[in-house]
């Protein structure tokens, strides 16, 4: 089955787009910057870039409704941005700032938001899937209408507890869409030496649950494909699959040379698949924005994506009584 | 303006690395995401990316230069319009902040050892109508009681509900609350155990029966890594409202992957609390508490302690708070802690101890974690002798816990040693003969009351 295309003649307004351009640039640029400030030293430990899968948070993100819920493992920067958290809160959070999500005590893998239905950030692979449709399971207890976005890679498709939850989700009908986001790599592993059935879509097929495959390349393709979804979610028919073909372009974190796959590998996708190009192709053939125009978002993004970098490096870090707190409510 | 290009870190660890590899000349144009070099750390070679755009105006530093540090300006990239040899902008010296010294020992830490207190008031008022209940039937009554108050309480498990559970505490839920609130999972322990740590995130309020806390090893890192930690991650944005329980322990007979007390492992995880009932009325007051609480707790029962009867007081809502130990008997010379079923023989062996004239009190600490430690202490402070008795395994015991406790903040109180009456460090065997063995016993706790007492 070939990953999903979308429509040849969107139907996609201008404003639209330029939103979706915005938003895929805000991300880049934001990992861009945080990469820089990793190599500063201002971030330690893991930091996992997002770079060249902003089309498949942004195009499932215009798929929501408010309320609904979203899940992810610890490569998770651009979730956040794409369901409007504060880029500074999360820059600060990157630096181990007081003004972080969480005060500087999660990092880059542990950032939670209540106020805009974001569960994490989880750093052990595949954990984030039972908890996604946990909180589905909690939207179906209360009969509420919402449902939840629960994200793992291609890795985490490999685990146990995957396979578990999908099948409770199935039997107990909960409004979980499970978002595959094949990057083709788990680590330094590529699919083909990982995973058995090349088609993870397929995977659900076992416990009844629907799946499709998407270009993950593609925003268009992705919001698609995810309205699909939710609107099988919300008709109460359980859960579904989307596997989403994307890549990334860093390593698997800031200390990976990759050298699993060629620098041509890379190079191939960015200049010919990269999401955002595609979507400055269309705003600039649909004549829907100018040069200029873009030239005025990448300026607005580049003062936004600073002011976040600035903040993170002037918020204090936490105060020592803070090691002592939180620890039990 | 100029922009300094400098060193990267590419590695938790890395301070300074080689740099193997200019991929630009001076006068190149890069924009974002260009490859401009390749740095070797001490582990790997890596790619160096542009992050700006603009035209590289000099090369500071040559290539094949080892032991740059990180931070060195190693180029400089101009923006539009300005000519090679413009000042470069001043570097933003962003060097991380060097960490606080730690004022030790940070606060928290027992400031100045108060004069520890034990805390004795009774679970319920004098006089107060007590029934003979069993702890099967208390920990029921404690789950539908809680239930009936909070529709965001729910029963989850593997044969809670049409099978009545596994050990029969869950009899009658099932038709009094309904399958929404009384629900049989799979067998499927790690994966139902996350999507109960899910629910709670969303504000459930789930109790979940793991039929044996054997089998909870396959969930431990939902219980740990995502219930225990999240609260303290999320900057206190997010906590998890979680019952875990189920027997623990040895049962009889069943053999090494079946006979196993979690109380040490579990009371060693900050963001959990744990707790493990002796009697009947324990079991229902700590289990009403547990449900209410809004943390995680690691609720610890014992099959064989489920038959038996305890008086539970008649009341309308009767609780026993986290974290508060019970003299069970109050003596002079020699202080027996234990907890769980290791007080069928503290009990025992201080009726044994009295027919010989030897005073023994005996504390049931019920909960693990948070400890009453000043209950504790203020015995030993009197008795001036302590034994503990637990199932689990000697090392790294919770016994050899408050060992640690006692000698630190009672060292001068103390005429003997404390002694550890735990389970053998074995697998558990299966023969009867042996099984008796690997357990802790009256005998084996009467003749350490004798050793501390020098008789």
């Amino acid at each position: 089955m070939a990953a999903k295309k979308a429509a040849k003649k969107p139907n996609v307004s201008g404003e639209e787009l330029t939103e979706y351009y915005r938003e895929m640039l805000l991300i880049r640029r934001f990992e861009e910057k945080a990469g820089q400030l990793y190599g500063m030293g201002l971030i330690g430990g893991f930091c996992h870039l997002y770079i060249g899968q902003e089309a498949v948070v942004v195009g499932l993100e215009a798929a929501t409704e408010e309320g609904d819920k979203r899940v992810t493992s610890y490569r998770d920067h651009g979730h956040m941005l794409a369901c409007g958290m504060d880029p500074n809160g999360v820059m600060a959070e990157l630096t181990g700032r007081e003004g972080g999500y969480s005060k500087g005590k999660g990092g880059s893998m542990h950032m939670f938001s209540k106020e805009k239905h974001f569960y994490g950030g989880h750093g052990i692979v595949g954990a984030q899937v039972p908890i996604g449709a946990g909180l589905a399971f909690a939207d179906k207890y209360k009969d509420n209408g919402r449902v939840t976005f629960t994200y793992f890679g291609d890795g985490a498709a490999n685990q146990g507890q995957v396979y578990e939850t999908f099948n409770m989700a199935a039997l107990w009908d909960l409004p979980v869409i499970f978002v595959i986001e094949n990057n083709q790599y788990a680590m330094g592993t590529s699919m083909a030496r990982s995973t058995s059935s090349p088609d993870i879509f397929t995977r659900g097929e076992a416990f009844g649950i629907k799946g499709e495959v998407v270009d993950g390349m593609d925003v268009l393709a992705v919001k698609e494909a995810g309205e699909k979804a939710v609107a099988h979610c919300r008709a109460g028919k359980g859960p579904y699959i989307l596997e989403v073909k994307t890549y990334r372009y860093r390593g698997h974190s800031m200390s990976d040379p990759a050298k699993y796959r060629t620098r041509e590998e890379v190079q191939r996708v960015r200049e010919e698949r990269d999401p955002i190009e595609r979507v400055r192709e269309m705003l600039l053939e649909g004549k829907h924005a100018s040069e200029e125009d873009l030239k005025a978002i990448d300026k607005e993004i580049k003062a936004v994506v600073n002011e976040s970098a600035e903040f993170s490096k002037t918020s204090p870090e936490p105060a020592l009584s803070e090691l002592w707190t939180d620890i039990v409510a | 303006m100029a922009i300094e290009i400098l060193m990267p870190a590419l590695s938790p660890t890395m301070e300074e690395g080689t740099l193997a590899k200019w991929l630009v000349k001076e006068g190149d144009e890069v924009s974002s995401g260009d490859i401009i070099a390749e740095i070797e750390t001490d582990k790997a070679t890596m790619e160096f990316e542009a992050v700006d755009e603009g035209t590289i105006g000099s090369i500071l530093v040559a290539e094949g230069t080892e032991n740059v540090a990180v931070n060195t300006a190693i180029a400089v990239l101009l923006g539009e319009g300005e000519e090679a040899g413009a000042a470069p902008a001043p570097s933003a010296a962003p060097a991380a902040p060097a960490p606080a010294q730690a004022e030790a020992p940070v606060a928290a830490s027992a400031p100045a050892a108060p004069v520890p207190v034990a805390n004795v008031e009774p679970d319920w008022p004098e006089g107060t109508e007590v029934r003979a209940t069993t702890v099967r039937e208390a920990l029921r009554d404690a789950m539908a009681e809680e239930m009936k108050g909070d529709e965001d309480v729910y029963l989850m498990g593997e044969e809670v509900a049409e099978y009545q559970g596994a050990y029969k505490i869950s009899q009658g839920l099932l038709d009094e609350f309904g399958n929404k609130r009384v629900i049989d999972t799979p067998i499927t322990e790690h994966g139902f155990a996350g999507i109960a740590v899910g629910s709670a995130f969303a504000g459930l309020k789930p109790i979940v029966e793991f039929m044996t806390f054997n089998f909870a090893m396959q969930a431990i890192d939902q219980i740990i890594n995502s219930a225990a930690k999240t609260l303290y991650m999320s900057g206190g944005q997010m906590g998890c409202p979680i019952v875990f329980r189920g027997p623990n322990g040895a049962a009889a007979r069943v053999g090494a992957q079946h006979s196993q007390d979690y109380a040490a492992w579990y009371s060693q995880i900050p963001g959990l609390k744990v707790v493990m009932p002796y009697s009947a009325s324990d079991a229902k007051g700590l289990l009403k508490s547990a449900i209410r609480d809004p943390n995680p707790v690691i609720f610890l029962e014992n099959e064989i302690l489920y038959g038996r009867s305890f008086d539970v007081p008649v009341m309308d809502d009767f609780t026993v708070p986290i974290g508060k130990a019970r003299v069970w008997r109050e003596g002079e010379d020699v202080t027996l802690v234990s907890f769980g079923i290791g007080m069928q023989y503290a009990l025992e062996a201080a009726d044994k101890l009295a027919e010989e004239g030897i005073s023994a009190e005996v504390i049931d600490l019920r909960s693990l974690r948070p400890i009453d430690y000043d209950t504790v202490l203020a015995s030993v402070m009197k008795t001036n002798r302590c034994v503990t008795v637990e199932e689990g395994w000697p090392v790294g015991s919770i016994g050899n816990h408050l060992s640690a406790t006692i000698m630190e903040r009672a060292f001068d109180y103390l005429d003997a040693p404390v002694i550890n009456c735990t389970g053998k460090d074995v697998p558990m065997p299966y023969a009867a003969n042996l099984e008796k063995l690997a357990l802790v016993t009256t005998e084996e706790v009467i003749a350490a009351v004798k050793q501390v007492t020098y008789r």
